[in-house]
Order: structure tokens, then C-alpha cells, then sequence
């Protein structure tokens, strides 16, 4: 398979803490990848880097050969590179309906365009379809606000998902959802990104849910990969289980 | 047919009715009635372009920048220039509004909150200034006396004001439910998920902006068309904070909320300048605290608060 996401020496300095220190990874087309660590550890830092909310202090990133280093959000995801946040990021005084049609009608550009209507056939069917494939064809016309936290994880991702991104990068997709929901909630996502040949990185405290879903872990501490590889290995290494999951 | 659908028939009818009261209004009612509600739709489409800045969260107090940008081009254009047709003046008060709104919005794109509020507001206090010391163009602190010609009657002016007003809101209407309508209150909402939307934040506030800025031109066109007089007051602070006077007057939740807004507050203007000529301003003051404390979200509020009643009112009719 190959490499569609690359870092290099990557670095991130905040004065003295270094959120990230030295991150070399190589993720290929069509993994799951799982990233675990401490709070603080640098796993969203990673992210914010790669999607351009961050930049580095030193390093390269490069996706699919190109390298993106230092560009801004908008051209990240242009070129096919998606994220869901840890806090989800959406525009909570409209509708789950309002919250789609306007990813929706975003993927096509011309977000200037002040005559063609947001609620126009094509994009509600296309919405629609999304909002049932995530479950919320029941919530359609819900204010967000009003949504359970995990209603509006969930959103957060589908809105993600609807720019027909290359990779998605998940920062906690199951917080906030009860732990009853939590399989089939991940089922439901990585069903859709499998069958839309989507690459996959989320970032997970639930060491049962990467287990179950991802096919390589990423293991972080104080800024560091210190583990990589398939699931089983990385849980069972001994500085893993007691830097990251607290076993002795 | 459903409650909802029915309310929304009535309501339709109820706007009809109300533009054809408006529009036959000068066989019934008193000259000076129709010349205050002309001003009212005037100022009630820059009103609108404050409005729909309002929507995503960006406060302008400068929009006496692109009204007076208006006025002053039709004023120009009728004394210096000896252009009287309309269908030029008119077009001529929305590229002044317009490109003006262009220019200093590439600089205003990239403000939030006050620093947006108080920026605009300079930039119109600017225009102020030019005005007010271009004594050979503009005619100072006197302003300019509009010569118009005898075809040209307060009617004619009634009715292009009220024809032009009718299109406005069909405009506005489609620029709130059009894209760019929503991502601006997207913009409000969360301008980093815009972003990661792969939407330009900037881009978004400026074409809102610009057609803002439209508007302001337009209504200021309209407003010396009506009136036969500009001065640098149009571009004074107070007149851009009377702009967000009728602004949360109205409301900013549907686009008639700025034209009631605007007439009211013209009707109240006059009537508190009759009765207490030295203090009309703490009358108007008065309304607007009322106004604040009982329709937080304006007088358009009163229509949805109707709505309601009307469909309880159904409800237990059935029951």
C-alpha cells in the first residue's frame, strides 16, 4: 500500500514543553490507525499539525508525496485530508438539517454564493443520506444545542465525512457517547469510511474500542511515538502498559 | 392542510394585503404620512444590510458610510454632473455604496466584535470629515440642495422607493436562504469548523459586506431622492447608530423586520420631536429600553408570538 501520510522530524515547541518531539510516522492507504497516551501526551498536537491549526516548530509533513508543512486548514483539507475535534466544533444555534446542507454545499466551493438557496434538492437528498447513515434521520430538525454529547460527536464526524476526504483524523470519537452506544456508534463510522476507502487515524482513551477497530496503534508519550505497531505488540509492550494504560 | 401550512397561507396573505395598503396608500393618506413612510423603507433597506451583518455576529456601526456614499453620488450626479435620469442615479447610489463597501471591507474582513464595530465607525467618521471640509464639492457643513426635475414628484419618488423596497426584500429573502446567508451565520456559530469546512471565513464577511454595502447605497440614494437635501450628517455617528437602533428595533429574525422597524421608528422620531421637541431623544431611549426588556428580539417578535397564540388557539379548538 502506499504511504499516504508521512511526518518527518517532527517538531512542536511550546517554550519548554515539547508537545511534539521528533514524530516520524508513515500511515498507508486504507489503515485504521489507532493513536493512545496520557492526556498531554501530544496526540491532539499531532493532529493539529498535520491539519494546519498548528505549526511546526521545525519538520515536514507530507501527504502523498506533496509536502504540506505550514499550510492553513483550507488548503489541507482541499486537498483531501479531513478532521472530527475533541470538542465538537459545530454551529450549535442551527439544525442538524442547516449543520449538513452547509458541509454539503461547502465541498462544492463558492461559499460566496448569495443566490442559490442552502435547502435545494440535490444537496438535502445527499444530506439526508448521511444523516441516516450516522442515525439521525429522526433529528433532522433539531437545534444542535439541543443535541446529547454524543449526538453531536457523532455529528461532528459526519460533517467531516461528507467532504469526501482521503483520511479522516478522529480526536475522540466515542467520548461523550454512553458506553452502551460506543460499538455501534464506531461500527457505524468505520463501516462508512471502509466502504468509501477512507484512511483512518482516530485518537482513543478506550483501550477496548482501538483493540476492536484499529489495525495499528500509535503510542504516545511527553511528545514521542513510543510505540508502533500492530495492536496486540503495542498493547502487550511493557512501557506502553505502564506509561500509557497505567499497568504496572 | 396542515396548522402550520395554513399559518403560513394567512401569513403570506397578510403581507399582500399589507403591500397593496402600501401601495394604494397615497389615494387615502396625507402627504406628509407617505413621505415618513417612503423615509421609513429608504432607511429601512440599509437598515437590512446592518441586519444581515447582524446574522453573523458583526456589529457595523459605519453604515452611514455607504448611505451617505449614496446620497452625496445622487446629489453629485443631479448638480454637477446634470444626470437626471433615475435609471441612472439609482444604479449610481449602488456602485457608491457598493465599491465603497469594497474598499473598506478588505480591511474590515479580518475584525471580530468591537474592533469590527469601531473600525467601520471610523471609516464612516472619515467620510464625515471629507464632507464636511470639501466646501467646493460637496457644500460643507450646508450639504447640497437637490435640483430635481418637475416630472419628478414626491409620488414618483414614493413609488420608486416602494417598488425598489419590494425588490430589496426579495433579495434579502434570497440572500438569507441562500448559501452565503447561512455560512454568515455559520461564521457566528463556529468560524473554525468554517474553516475546516474548507470555507474561507474571509471571504464569507467580505461579499456579505459588499452587499451590505449595496444596500447602504441604495437606501441613501432613496433618502435624497425623497428628501431633496444631503448633509455630513448622513455619515455622522448618530445616524450610523440609529441604523442599529431600528436594527434591534425590528429584529434581525426575518427580513420585514427592518422595514417595520425603520417605519415605526420614523412615525415615533416625528411624533416625540412634536410633543417634546428638547427631549425626543430620551423618548426614543425610553422605547428602546421598553423595547429591550419586553421583545428581546425586536418588534418582529410580536408575529411569532401571534403565530403561537393563533395555533394554540387552533389546538384547543379541536380539543
Amino acid at each position: 500500500m502506499a504511504v499516504i501520510l508521512e511526518t518527518v522530524s517532527l517538531h512542536k515547541h511550546f517554550g519548554m514543553v515539547k508537545a511534539a518531539d521528533n514524530v516520524n510516522l508513515r500511515i498507508s492507504e486504507g489503515e485504521v490507525v489507532g493513536i493512545v497516551g496520557s492526556n498531554g501526551s501530544g496526540k491532539t498536537t499531532l493532529l493539529n499539525l498535520i491539519t494546519g491549526y498548528l505549526k511546526p516548530t521545525c519538520g515536514e509533513i507530507r501527504f502523498q508525496n506533496k509536502n504540506i508543512t505550514g499550510l492553513s486548514p483550507r488548503e489541507v483539507v482541499a486537498l483531501g485530508i479531513a478532521r472530527s475535534f475533541q470538542i465538537p466544533q459545530l454551529y450549535t444555534g442551527l439544525t442538524v438539517l442547516e449543520n449538513m446542507l452547509i458541509a454539503v454545499s461547502t465541498r462544492s466551493g463558492k461559499s460566496w454564493d448569495s443566490w442559490t438557496p442552502l435547502h435545494r434538492n440535490g444537496w438535502k437528498e445527499e444530506a439526508f443520506g448521511i444523516l441516516k447513515r450516522f442515525g439521525f434521520e429522526n433529528d433532522a430538525r433539531q437545534v444542535v444545542a439541543n443535541l446529547p454529547e454524543g449526538g453531536r460527536k457523532l455529528l461532528d464526524v459526519a460533517m467531516s465525512f461528507i467532504l469526501k476526504p482521503k483520511i479522516l483524523l478522529m480526536d475522540e470519537p466515542t467520548s461523550g457517547v454512553s458506553v452502551k452506544e460506543k460499538s455501534s456508534v464506531m461500527d457505524a463510522l468505520l463501516k462508512a469510511l471502509k466502504d468509501a476507502g477512507v484512511t483512518s487515524v482516530f485518537v482513543e482513551h478506550d483501550v477496548e474500542i482501538v483493540e476492536r477497530y484499529a489495525e495499528r496503534v500509535l503510542a504516545f508519550d511527553n511528545g514521542r511515538i513510543i510505540a508502533d505497531g500492530p495492536v496486540n505488540d503495542v498493547l502487550a509492550d511493557t512501557t506502553v502498559r505502564q506509561v500509557v494504560l497505567g499497568v504496572e | 392542510m396542515r396548522r402550520l401550512e395554513r399559518f403560513k397561507l394567512g401569513y403570506r396573505v397578510a403581507i399582500l394585503v399589507g403591500a397593496l395598503l402600501l401601495m394604494t396608500a397615497p389615494l387615502f393618506l396625507s402627504n406628509w404620512i407617505i413621505f415618513v413612510v417612503a423615509i421609513g423603507c429608504a432607511k429601512g433597506i440599509v437598515v437590512l444590510g446592518v441586519v444581515l451583518l447582524l446574522r453573523g455576529g458583526l456589529i457595523s456601526l459605519g453604515h452611514g458610510l455607504y448611505y451617505a456614499a449614496g446620497a452625496y453620488a445622487v446629489a453629485i450626479a443631479l448638480n454637477r454632473w446634470n444626470i437626471r435620469a433615475t435609471l441612472f442615479l439609482i444604479p449610481l447610489s449602488l456602485l457608491a455604496g457598493g465599491g465603497m463597501a469594497a474598499l473598506t471591507g478588505l480591511l474590515l474582513r479580518r475584525y471580530r466584535g468591537i474592533f469590527f464595530a469601531m473600525l467601520s465607525l471610523a471609516f464612516s467618521m472619515i467620510l464625515y470629515t471629507v464632507l464636511f471640509k470639501f466646501y467646493d464639492v460637496t457644500g460643507g457643513t450646508d450639504g447640497m440642495r437637490i435640483h430635481l426635475t418637475k416630472e419628478s414628484s414626491s409620488l414618483f419618488h414614493y413609488y420608486l422607493t416602494l417598488i425598489l423596497t419590494m425588490g430589496v426584500i426579495y433579495l434579502g429573502r434570497r440572500f438569507i436562504m441562500s448559501r452565503l446567508g447561512y455560512m454568515m451565520q455559520a461564521v457566528r456559530y463556529n468560524e473554525i469548523r468554517v474553516e475546516y469546512m474548507g470555507a474561507s471565513v474571509s471571504k464569507v464577511i467580505y461579499f456579505s459586506y459588499v452587499f451590505s454595502g449595496f444596500l447602504g447605497g441604495l437606501g441613501g440614494g432613496l433618502v435624497a431622492l425623497n428628501v431633496g437635501h444631503v448633509a455630513p450628517e448622513l455619515a455622522y455617528w448618530t445616524a450610523c447608530a440609529d441604523f442599529v437602533f431600528v436594527a434591534v428595533l425590528g429584529g434581525a429574525t426575518h427580513v420585514l423586520a427592518p422595514f417595520l422597524g425603520s417605519i415605526v421608528f420614523e412615525f415615533v422620531k416625528n411624533y416625540a420631536f412634536k410633543f417634546s421637541p428638547n427631549t425626543w431623544q430620551m423618548t426614543l431611549g425610553g422605547i428602546l429600553l421598553v423595547i429591550i426588556f419586553f421583545l428581546p428580539q425586536g418588534l418582529w417578535s410580536l408575529t411569532e408570538a401571534i403565530e403561537r397564540k393563533v395555533i394554540q388557539w387552533q389546538l384547543s379548538l379541536k380539543q
